[in-house]
């Protein structure tokens, strides 16, 4: 270390001034911005208001089911909440949330690049995605939509809401998707770093990838499909009315070809936060590397062999049904070599139940139960019984909400202190952690239950024994609720007055901890040392800039000693 | 990172002779380390966008496959009332524009920059005569009641205004070309000849609509009349007597389509056949609109060429568009006999 000109608190410290937040200033330099930070911290605002949206809906939807009769909504009007809450949580929120906010500011830093290959392309992502969300709300405002997100035919074809707006505003979304796939798939084969080959590569960036490969092969097909659903409506095309002689079983093959590969775009990069939050606050080199990366490119190709699961009762033939109830049961396999491995890395690591951590825990729970939950339902003659079901609600609860969002969670306050240089109260970011994980399990474990007795999904009101369930239910939907606006308060008020946090508080190995928080506009003032992969010998603490350093070895050249273009200070 | 800068740097300075140096850099965005990576990351990006395309067309693909297994004498029959010669017109049309286009990319290489203007200029021809030729096909059926499957109202005897179709078809190319002469004669007059030049060019480019469309109905005029296949004899010529929506006297025209089928448009065998025009409007429609995109993205880069950016080190812009002008191609090799050589 003796040999560096620069000194660390300038590399690794925190930046007050010299960072990309306060590199220009004013409303314009932030909505015409190229940078890839501002553009991932414009996502991270976008998608936290469609979230709350969303989760209005869901609220306005538990309140509702808490007695079987009506309280305030009517039947139309429940069925106009619950699409707007799938819709929205599904197009606006999910999909985009991780890769828009957390993978657009930490991919190219991982890279010790500057920034995406196409920073043009991504600004126009972020609008499309502004634009899609808009007509979604147009949808809501005008007319309203009461098809399920799902718009099956023939019922979105005759409804009088307004399927064409909400369609529209899903294709231009799944256009801002496959942008940012195609974005990033291109940063991630070009623009690596000399040394990091494809096997020296942060998992999160395996998980994007994979997560990319997704958007970009499968979107382009929920896309032609809406297109003919548009048409369908505005110009009369027939191709998926029965009445016209269409067929509305093949828009479920093509909207499901999508949806269900989309399900993957949204857990595998919860998959790949995971990776890193886990090996980070356990301070120990991901446990069989090779298989995690792996299985995310297994995850992302077995995707689009399984989409007619979702059809075994819209009358298939009996054996394709067979086959994809086997395809079904085999996506299982790399989703456990992750969960196995995960466990393995915190086996004798040096766990520290950072707030990250914690939620990367409640993932691993929750995330159990709603993989393990999925068997069931691949299963041909349960899935006949649960069909429909409450228990369908509850499995994908667990696996969207519970583990995408949740990883979603762990990755905010993990990257938190590097976006915004600021750590929050980690008290309360562990108590937030703890009543979410709480209210979530009180939604959904007793649907679970009513579904496997038979309590159908989509049902503004049930039978009086179901009554326990749903008022579980709603309670713990409200619990959950208000564990989310914790955390919200948490991460917001440390932008004030939490504590100010070097560039790697974590002692994380991965490049975007080796610059200033928050990061410089450029990403890194010199290019950073590539080391070893996950070594956490390799930084260690320095008393002088209150945070880790890199360890450069000797015979280095380490950052900012070789020619120095601007003196130090 | 700063070798591979210093590298790219002389070489810029070998292959330039005459002063450009700052031309250089300026296409290089920052955030790449060189025209090599940035060449790399785009070239990659164009072959993923087509990758994109590809999938967003098979989804028709797959529609047309499972109806055409579903109803496969229904699409033989549907099939002949699309016009064989103007498809096959179109086809080579449009494989003339993939030559001009590869054409192109090689003299943007060489660094031949009136070659390359030139080849655009003549690949937007070519785009533009396909949609006019297109709007020929397109107003022909629905002079004779072809529409989508909800709208389908062909029964045999009875024509519409073709003309006016073509005529509607027609105002917005008619209002480009005559914007695009506008605004050459703008620039020549104050002194802009880069851009005089690029709008004169693009407005001959988009006249080729006009081509066309002459082709077509000139085809029409020779051919038609001759019975071939289910294109109504001389309908185009044929005054607006018969109205669209006009919905009696079967009789009267019968004589004129010696083989075409007299249908009531509310049986089951005209509700299918709306479905496969839903499909065929669609599947052309969709690439016509990719022709479109096409014809705007090949203006941008003549316009480049024009202004002098290409270089032998920064010919990407050609190549990309080069690449996705292939690939519209490619689509209607599939659509042409897949639509009009099934019968």
């Amino acid at each position: 270390m003796g040999t560096a000109t620069v000194d660390n608190r300038r590399l690794y410290g925190h930046a007050p001034e010299n960072n990309y937040l306060k590199h220009t200033r004013g409303i314009a330099s932030w909505m015409f911005t190229l940078d890839h930070k501002r553009i991932g911290v414009m996502y991270l605002v976008g998608v936290t208001v469609t979230f709350l949206l969303g989760g209005f809906f869901a609220l306005v939807l538990r309140s509702e089911l808490f007695t079987p009769n009506k309280m305030f909504l009517t039947e139309a009007q429940y069925n106009q909440a619950f699409t707007l809450h799938g819709a929205i949580m599904v197009f606006a929120f999910i999909i985009p949330a991780i890769p828009g906010s957390i993978g657009n500011f930490v991919l190219p830093v991982m890279l010790g690049a500057k920034d995406v290959a196409f920073p043009r392309l991504n600004l126009s992502s972020f609008y499309l995605w502004v634009i899609g969300t808009f007509f979604l709300l147009v949808a809501m405002i005008a007319g309203g939509l009461d098809t399920g997100w799902t718009f099956y035919t023939p019922y979105s074809i005759q409804t009088p809401t307004n399927v064409v707006a909400a369609t529209f505003g899903a294709f231009i979304l799944g256009f801002s998707s496959i942008f940012t796939g195609l974005n990033f798939i291109v940063t991630i084969n070009t623009m690596r770093p000399p040394g990091m080959t494809w096997f020296k590569m942060p998992l999160f960036l395996w998980g994007m990838y994979s997560t990319s490969i997704i958007q970009v092969l499968a979107t382009p097909v929920l896309g032609i499909t809406l297109l003919l659903l548009i048409a369908e409506k505005l110009l009369g095309l027939g191709i998926f009315n029965p009445a016209q002689g269409g067929d509305p079983v093949l828009f479920q093959h093509f909207f499901w070809f999508y949806s269900h590969p989309a399900v993957y775009i949204m857990i595998l990069p919860g998959m790949a936060i995971i990776s890193e939050v886990i090996s980070t606050h356990s301070h120990k080199k991901v446990f069989g590397y090779t298989f995690v990366a792996l299985s995310s490119v297994a995850i992302a190709l077995l995707s689009f062999l399984v989409w007619g699961h979702h059809m075994f009762t819209s009358g298939q033939s009996s054996i394709s049904i067979v086959i994809f109830s086997a395809l079904t049961f085999s996506v299982a396999i790399p989703s456990a070599v992750k969960v196995y491995n995960w466990l393995a890395t915190m086996f004798r690591g040096e766990v520290v139940l950072t707030t990250p951590m914690c939620f990367a825990l409640a993932f691993l729970f929750l995330f159990g139960i709603g993989g393990l939950t999925g068997l069931f339902l691949g299963t041909l003659s349960t899935d006949v019984h649960l069909h429909d079901t409450y228990f369908v609600v509850a499995h994908f609860h667990y696996v969207m909400m519970g583990s995408t969002a949740v990883a979603f969670f762990a990755g905010v306050f993990h990257w938190w202190p590097k976006m915004f240089g600021r750590m929050y109260n980690e008290t309360m970011g562990r108590i937030t952690c703890l009543i979410v994980f709480v209210g979530f399990n009180l939604a959904f474990l007793p649907q679970f239950v009513m579904g496997s007795r038979g309590m159908p999904r989509r049902y503004a009101r049930y039978d009086e024994v179901f009554q326990i369930w749903h008022q579980l239910s709603t309670i713990g939907a409200l619990v959950l609720g208000l564990g989310i606006l914790l955390g919200i308060v948490v991460l917001v008020r440390s932008l004030f007055n939490g504590k100010r946090v070097s560039g790697n508080p974590w002692g994380a190995s991965t490049l975007e901890w080796q610059t200033t928080s928050p990061p410089h506009f450029h990403n890194f003032e010199f290019d950073p040392y590539v080391g070893g992969l996950y070594d956490y010998k390799g930084v260690k603490y320095d008393e002088s800039v209150e945070g880790y350093v890199p360890i450069i070895p000797p015979g280095v050249a380490a950052p900012g000693s070789a020619p120095v273009p601007q003196t130090a200070h | 990172m700063a070798t591979a800068e210093a590298a790219s740097a002389s070489e810029g300075h070998g292959s330039d002779g005459h002063g450009h140096d700052h031309d250089h850099g300026q296409f290089i965005a920052h955030h790449f380390t060189g025209p090599r990576q940035q060449y790399d990351s785009c070239k990659l990006g164009i072959w993923l966008f087509l990758v994109t395309e590809v999938l967003f067309f098979s989804g028709l693909f797959v529609a047309y496959t499972i109806y055409r297994y579903h109803h496969p004498e229904v699409f033989e029959e549907a099939s002949k009332f699309l016009d064989t010669r103007l498809g096959a017109l179109n086809t080579i049309v449009l494989l003339f524009s993939s030559l001009t286009m590869a054409w192109a990319v090689r003299a943007a290489q060489l660094e031949q920059r009136a070659v390359t203007t030139r080849s655009v200029l003549i690949t937007i021809f070519c785009a533009t005569v396909f949609l006019g030729v297109k709007a020929v096909e397109y107003s022909h059926k629905w002079g004779l009641g072809i529409f989508v499957a909800y709208f389908f109202k062909y029964d045999g005897a009875h024509h519409g205004d073709t003309n006016s179709y073509l005529t509607t078809l027609s105002i917005v190319p008619g209002i480009c070309v005559v914007v695009c002469a506008a605004l050459a004669g703008i620039g020549m007059a104050t002194g802009k000849p880069l851009s005089g030049k690029f709008w004169g060019a693009l407005a001959l480019g988009l006249g080729g609509y006009f081509a066309g469309v002459g082709l077509g109905v000139g085809y029409e005029a020779v051919f038609a009349s001759e019975g071939e296949s289910h294109a109504e004899a001389g309908d185009h010529a044929a005054p607006a007597e018969h109205a669209e929506g006009d919905a009696h006297t079967e009789a009267e025209h019968e004589h004129e389509s010696t083989e075409a089928l007299v249908m009531d448009p509310s049986s089951d065998e005209a509700r299918n056949l709306g479905l496969f025009f839903s499909i065929y409007y669609f599947m052309t429609g969709l690439h016509a609109f990719h022709i479109i995109a096409g014809v705007i993205a090949l203006a941008w880069i003549m316009n480049r060429s024009i202004q002098g950016h290409f270089r032998a080190d920064y010919f990407g812009p050609v190549d990309y568009v080069g690449l996705y002008w292939h690939l519209v191609d490619l689509i209607w090799i599939y659509l042409f006999p897949l639509l009009y050589l099934i019968g």
